[in-house]
């Protein structure tokens, strides 16, 4: 099934679009014309260790997704979108012109995956410092740990 | 320079240096080190690129990019408004730090005010002292187990966050239909309980910040009780884990009905008090109308929701709107406000209790016998005497805790309404035991987006009303 020149699956009662990264903005302003007016929600996924997820066919599974949720407050719907990020150009649109509410959004998922977004006015770490290194949600981030040291215990 | 210091007495010597240093360090930002040239404004609290940037910088052009894509008007249209404020000399303005330790920002928020005298030209929210990296965490604990990290994010509607953490997995485990009703029942229960809660204590804040200090005593007083009644119910004032995949942890407990009317009973007239604290008084009003205005175009297109959206008179509610659990079954109303200013928000706040007790007695009155969690035995551990009789109940209690179970491959977005707004849970499954990714939409975190829209051309004092009225909860926003 193709929705907009995009394939659409729609699971769990779920209907979820897969632009590309070049029809990502086009699409995105196509549903806001069809209603879907607010973007309640962005993150990003990294499936480094999950590339073989199912998709449609004719999607081209990368490494980052990108993740909307629209809301039509008129249609009473949902709509997912999920665009395929590659990890040699993680790169993608922002949708800041389109919802500035993504504002907040963009800058976590760039702080936590590294994904940067064209044409953010201000693409900066908001939850992590400014100097760290590294962006902690991706599956190859060391998770850090702090020996535990019990009293008394025998080395 | 030098001939200044020649002229100047032993004791000026020293406030000569400084200036030196200052008008060096200025110096050296008019050859274009922007980082230098807000050392010289915060010194101490430098943190490199969290910062606004120079005015120079962010004039005309940049604010009307601002106004122009919230308003959904091109630049030109947008200057043709008017209202965006003469740009004034740049050592007009100072700059200030609200928080993060400052008793009204509710928490570790931050707020960069750029402030013309008393007026606040621009704001901008910093955030993040309070993060632990949960979603991280809640890639390494089973779906029995998360309801435990989830339940802390916004802590001030757990319930709530257990919820839809719970529906996300049932959803992809596929077992939403089968939940028994009692257990759905409860879960409707809980989560209006849990924003009456989180109301009654916006009450107190949001009085304590105003200046009602009396307030603040009667709105924690209050939602003790209600914490009380979740203390017989879940065992923990907060944080309860309670709402978990499959159904609840446990059956009411004895009483509970009595405990709930008792709270029904109590309310009434302290809801009155308040009504006759505040809403008719004309300091509280004063102090309230007019004051954070945001407009319905800019709420929707800042993804603001809840009682905020609510406020700017656009009814949308999910309960109503996209329902889930039992909803659709109850009758109440979607308390909308015509404003949009921070009186409408306290006011839509104290009307949404009323509707959630008459949401809970409706609900009293529902409340079906019978199982309290699904008897999918993939789900839900043997219930405890089945363990003492039977080996193979006990195998499968030790496997359900540290191995949990298994959620098949996909990916799914569920969303309920909060006390704040809409809590959403996002959750991909690469078929194993955790989640593969989870991510919490939380309503603070994109509410807090509307703080420099409800403040510019504020005073300052006001700028504690707005975040108030805003009613961030920083544990949901930093995650």
């Amino acid at each position: 099934m193709t929705v907009l020149d995009v394939p659409m699956t729609e699971l769990r009662g779920q209907q979820v679009l897969y632009p590309t990264r070049e029809q990502y903005l086009d699409v995105a302003k196509a549903l806001a014309d069809d209603g879907f007016t607010i973007a309640v929600d962005l993150c990003g996924v990294d499936y480094l260790q999950h590339m073989e997820r199912p998709l449609p066919d004719e999607v081209v599974a990368e490494r980052f997704e990108v993740v909307v949720n629209l809301i039509d407050i008129g249609g009473r719907r949902r709509m997912r979108l999920r665009v395929q990020v590659p990890e040699s150009e993680p790169t993608v649109a922002s949708l800041f012109d389109l919802h500035p509410g993504t504002e907040a959004h963009e800058r976590e998922t760039f702080d936590m995956f590294g994904i940067e977004f064209d044409g953010h006015p201000d693409l900066t770490r908001i939850l992590m410092p400014e100097d760290w290194v590294g962006h902690p949600l991706r599956k190859d981030y060391e998770i850090g740990r702090i020996p535990v040291q019990f009293k008394g215990a025998h080395a | 320079m030098s001939t200044t210091e020649e002229e100047l007495t032993a004791d000026d010597v020293v406030f000569t240096d400084d200036v030196a240093a200052t008008s060096e360090t200025v110096e050296s930002a008019e050859s274009g080190d922007d980082d230098r040239r807000y050392a010289v404004f915060v010194p101490n609290t430098y943190e490199g690129e969290q910062l606004l940037k120079p005015r120079s910088e962010t004039t005309a052009r940049e604010l009307m990019r601002e106004v122009g894509s919230v308003l959904r008007m091109s630049e030109a249209e947008a200057a043709m408004l008017g209202d965006l404020p003469e740009d004034p000399e740049e050592d007009q303005t100072m700059i200030i730090n609200m928080g993060p330790q400052h008793p009204s920002t509710h928490g570790v928020l931050r707020l960069m005010l750029e402030l013309q005298g008393e007026e606040v030209l621009r704001c901008k929210p910093i955030i993040g002292y309070l993060h632990t990296g949960m979603e991280k965490t809640a890639e390494s604990l089973t779906y029995l187990q998360g309801g435990t990290n989830v339940t802390r994010m916004d802590y001030l509607s757990p319930f709530n966050n257990e919820l839809v953490f719970s529906m996300a997995t049932e959803a992809l485990l596929g077992i939403t239909d089968e939940i028994p009703e009692r257990a759905t029942w409860i879960r409707m229960l809980l989560s209006e309980m849990n924003r009456i809660a989180s109301h009654l204590l916006f009450m107190a804040t949001n009085g304590m910040d105003l200046g009602a200090v009396s307030m603040m005593i009667y709105g924690w007083r209050e939602r003790e009780e209600v914490l009380r009644f979740f203390q017989e119910v879940t065992g923990l004032r907060m944080n309860h884990n309670f709402i978990r995949p499959g159904g609840v942890a446990a059956d009411l407990p004895p009483g509970w009905r009595d405990g709930v009317l008792q709270l029904m009973d109590m309310l009434p007239p302290r809801l009155d008090e308040y009504d006759t604290l505040m809403t008719g008084q004309p300091i509280w009003r004063e102090r309230l109308q007019g004051v954070g205005v945001i407009t319905p175009k800019e709420a929707l297109a800042l993804g603001a929701t809840g009682p905020i959206l609510r406020s700017t008179g656009v009814p949308w509610d999910l309960r109503h709107d996209l329902p889930y659990l039992e909803y659709e079954q109850l009758e109440f109303d979607t308390v909308v406000g015509s404003y949009g200013d921070a009186f409408d928000r306290y006011a839509i706040r104290l009307a949404e209790i009323r509707e959630s007790m008459s949401l809970v007695h409706q609900i009293l009155d529902h409340m079906p016998s019978g199982d309290y969690r699904i008897q999918d035995k993939k789900v839900t551990p043997p219930p405890r005497a089945r363990i003492d009789e039977s080996m193979e109940a006990l195998i499968h209690h030790f496997k359900i805790f540290t191995e949990g179970f298994k959620v098949p491959e996909g990916e799914v977005y569920v969303g309920i309404e909060g006390p704040r707004g809409e809590t959403g849970c996002y959750i991909a499954s690469d078929g194993g035991p955790t989640p593969y990714r989870m991510h919490m939409r939380d309503p603070s975190f994109t509410n807090i987006q509307c703080l420099p829209h409800m403040m510019r051309g504020g005073l300052v004092a006001d700028a504690v009303a707005v975040i108030s009225s805003v009613d961030p909860v920083l544990g949901g926003v930093d995650r």
